[in-house]
């Protein structure tokens, strides 16, 4: 046995031995719902409308309430994690898609593709507190574990814009390929993925101690007999030891396997048809995948590296998120 | 098995982190000549061209350029000029004149060659939104022309795999009598050869002329029309190459036997339309409508889209030299985001802008060509349009 393998070895045993049922909350985007996985049994519980297509989704640092941006809503819709009845809405600024929420809870920072900002919401007041000017077409959202950070990526102008949570201002811009979608952290919070769907690559940041970011990698995909362009890097999520990045490559249907370190890419897995986003189960036993065109959720076992299982649920499944 | 590919090319001219103090400055200016002719009156008053039709698009790039320049030290502004063919030749002249080395012109094909090389004489570079004729893309081909317009075979290539992929492969081609018809005709009937279509019978529509506003003018065309149709062998799809629009409308519900109609009326091929929303487009519509307060229309989206590859090249290269944009343009390191699933950028034989095609029925997008199944050894969207071993250009030296 390796060290490396060591610390996930006992979080899984400090997870999975009282067996206590988990659930997934799943955005299908046409359909206008919530789906609800037990991912105990796998099963699908529930489903609940959703707000008007809904997209991005998240959940409160202790679990009891789930966020959604109901895009043609113009709202973040709040349910509770148990009864799923509807909560007061959160403003967020026209056509909300993604957001990110810190992780005390209180400041949700929200993507507003159509005004070019990002709108900071207070979950408490429920009332705007900011909104930054960005790029074209803000999308993905990331943020630094210090939580001194918010990662925006703009669509259009091609760009990682690096927002400070003190004052708000935008103290870094990062050009990267054609169409970035997503940003993730590694846990330790010294680098930074940026997925860009057509530019089909993720760039690679490493950031200082001061938060600043230097492009160093780009990583890029090939899979035989998978044109080029079908290879869409859209989701992404890296473990929390910060080895393994996975990446959803949207219409090619799989996700990518990536040595977060040495930046190989390692495999590809098979998953449901247009991959779009990704979520581990808390246990990072496994990590879930929506797959928009087949309706269906991927399960992969992270530890194998393969897909396990697949659960129907609603119409074009968009984003999910999983708690204990 | 491990695979990865390092982008040098790519990561060589994006390796900058942009912070604290901007890169050099950098205001960019362009513009748009648009040639406006004497035209009968459109057979639908929906298709009246409106007085900023191009410049529109000029004006939503400017707006997402300086959003990004914002970030970097760089402006752009763009100014528009309309002309008649008797004045455009001044109008370009007033436009070299006050230092601009970038114009999207929208004009037709003989009207663009003449300003195309006026324009290089001043070591201009003009992008083409409007002309599709074969020769701008083949032997009539310039160094300092890029087109962001699809040529007449990237339409009828697009059309004519839907409907060999739907199966419906036995086509009648009715054809306009004007030389614009006759040429696009002529990329239906390549096209139809290169897919495997058959076209069963040709006819050629007679355009004799005539006002098109008329108070009863359905009823003769439907009394008409039919009769024009009759007597066809077994088929089953109707073709109309109509350019200069005016018949095919009449043909979608006037046949003899009911078949679709595709091409110019139907189901036609089209760059951007205001209904479509797939591939993230529902922003790019809401941030036109707001500046435009109507529906894009082609010449606006190819005229953005010139203007937005203008952006990127000034952006990744750092430079508004004329060479600099030319030669990064041409290169394997442009790549655009156009709303249309995949990445458009310039096909390096004849200075075309490789794009999918979109399939409209005037309210949806009834699909997007290539179509599946197509192959292409190097990139599918070359299975539309004139390929590398097609095309007699030469003066982008990649012949």
């Amino acid at each position: 046995m390796t060290y490396a393998s060591l610390p996930f070895l006992l979080l899984g045993v400090v997870f999975a031995s009282p067996a206590l049922a988990g659930k997934a909350f799943v955005t299908n985007e046409r359909g206008n719902t919530v789906s609800v996985i037990d991912t105990e049994t796998w099963e699908v519980t529930e489903e609940f409308f959703g707000g008007n297509r809904p997209r991005g989704i998240t959940v409160s640092p202790d679990g009891k309430h789930l966020y959604v941006c109901a895009s043609d809503d113009n709202l973040v819709r709040v349910f509770d994690t148990e009864t799923y009845a509807e909560l007061p809405s959160l403003p967020s600024g026209p056509d909300p898609e993604l957001f990110i929420l810190e992780p005390s809870g209180h400041r949700l920072y929200i993507a507003n593709e159509d005004d070019n900002l990002v709108t900071v919401t207070d979950t408490q007041s429920r009332t705007v507190i900011a909104e930054v000017p960005v790029g074209v077409e803000p999308e993905g959202m990331g943020m630094s574990p210090d939580a001194k950070w918010v990662v925006n990526t703009s669509e259009t102008t091609n760009m990682a814009h690096f927002i400070s949570t003190d004052d708000y201002q935008i103290k870094h811009n990062v050009l990267v390929d054609q169409r970035p979608r997503y940003a993730q952290y590694t846990a330790d919070g010294s680098r930074l993925f940026v997925t860009s769907e057509i530019g089909g690559t993720v760039s690679v940041m490493d950031i200082d101690e001061t938060g600043t970011p230097t492009l160093v990698d780009k990583i890029s995909f090939e899979v035989p007999g998978v044109l080029p362009e079908w290879l869409q890097p859209v989701g992404a999520k890296v473990t929390s030891d910060g080895k393994t990045l996975f990446v959803a490559l949207g219409p090619a249907n799989r996700v990518a396997v990536v040595d977060a370190e040495s930046l190989e890419v390692r495999d590809y897995i098979l998953v449901g048809q247009r991959v779009w986003q990704l979520a581990f189960t808390p246990d990072e036993k496994f990590l879930l995948t929506t797959n928009g065109n087949s309706n269906d959720i991927t399960v992969i076992d992270v530890a194998a590296e393969e897909a396990v299982r697949s659960i129907q649920v609603g119409d074009q499944p968009w984003g999910v998120v999983v708690i204990e | 098995m491990p695979f990865r590919i390092a982008q040098i090319v790519c990561l060589a001219v994006s390796m900058l982190v942009l912070a604290g103090e901007p890169a050099q400055a950098i205001d960019v200016r362009a513009a748009v000549l648009r040639v406006d002719y004497q035209v009968p009156l459109p057979i639908s008053r929906f298709d009246l061209r409106p007085d900023d039709l191009g410049v529109a698009g000029g004006l939503l790039a400017d707006e997402d350029n300086n959003t990004t320049g914002t970030f970097l030290g760089h402006t752009y502004a763009t100014t528009t000029r309309a002309a008649t063919p008797e004045t455009a030749d001044a109008a370009m002249d007033e436009i070299l004149a006050e230092g601009l080395r970038y114009i999207v012109v929208i004009a037709r094909m003989d009207d663009l060659l003449r300003l195309t090389d006026k324009a290089a004489e001043a070591g201009a570079m003009v992008f083409n939104a409007e002309a599709a004729d074969m020769p701008l893309r083949d032997d009539q081909c310039r160094a300092n022309l890029l087109h962001t317009a699809t040529s007449y075979q990237q339409q009828a290539d697009a059309v004519i795999q839907f409907a060999v992929w739907k199966k419906w492969t036995r086509l009648v081609l009715i054809a306009g009598s004007n030389t614009p018809d006759v040429a696009l005709a002529d990329a239906y009937r390549k096209a139809a050869r290169k897919f495997g279509a058959d076209i069963v019978e040709e006819r050629i529509f007679e355009d004799i002329g005539g006002t098109r506003r008329t108070d009863s003018g359905h009823v003769l065309v439907q009394r008409q029309l039919p009769v024009f149709m009759q007597d066809l062998p077994e088929h089953d799809v109707v073709i109309a190459a109509d350019a200069s629009d005016y018949f095919a409308p009449y043909l979608t519900y006037h046949l003899w036997t009911p078949r679709p109609v595709m091409g110019s009326a139907g189901l036609r091929p089209v760059q951007m339309h205001g209904g479509h929303e797939a591939f993230g487009a529902t922003q790019l519509q809401n941030r036109f409508e707001k500046i435009a307060v109507r529906y894009m229309k082609d010449e606006d989206y190819n005229t953005w889209i010139a203007l937005r590859a203008l952006g990127e090249a000034v952006t990744r290269t750092q430079s508004d030299d004329v060479t600099t944009v030319i030669d990064f343009l041409l290169s394997d390191a442009f790549e655009l985001a156009g709303f249309k699933g995949h990445q458009v950028n310039f096909r390096d034989w004849n200075g075309q802008m490789r794009q999918e095609v979109i399939l409209f029925d005037d309210r949806i997008t009834v699909s997007v060509s290539p179509q599946e199944g197509f192959l292409h050894r190097t990139a599918l969207q070359d299975t539309l349009g004139l390929d590398r071993p097609e095309s007699a250009c030469t003066a982008l030296g990649q012949g």
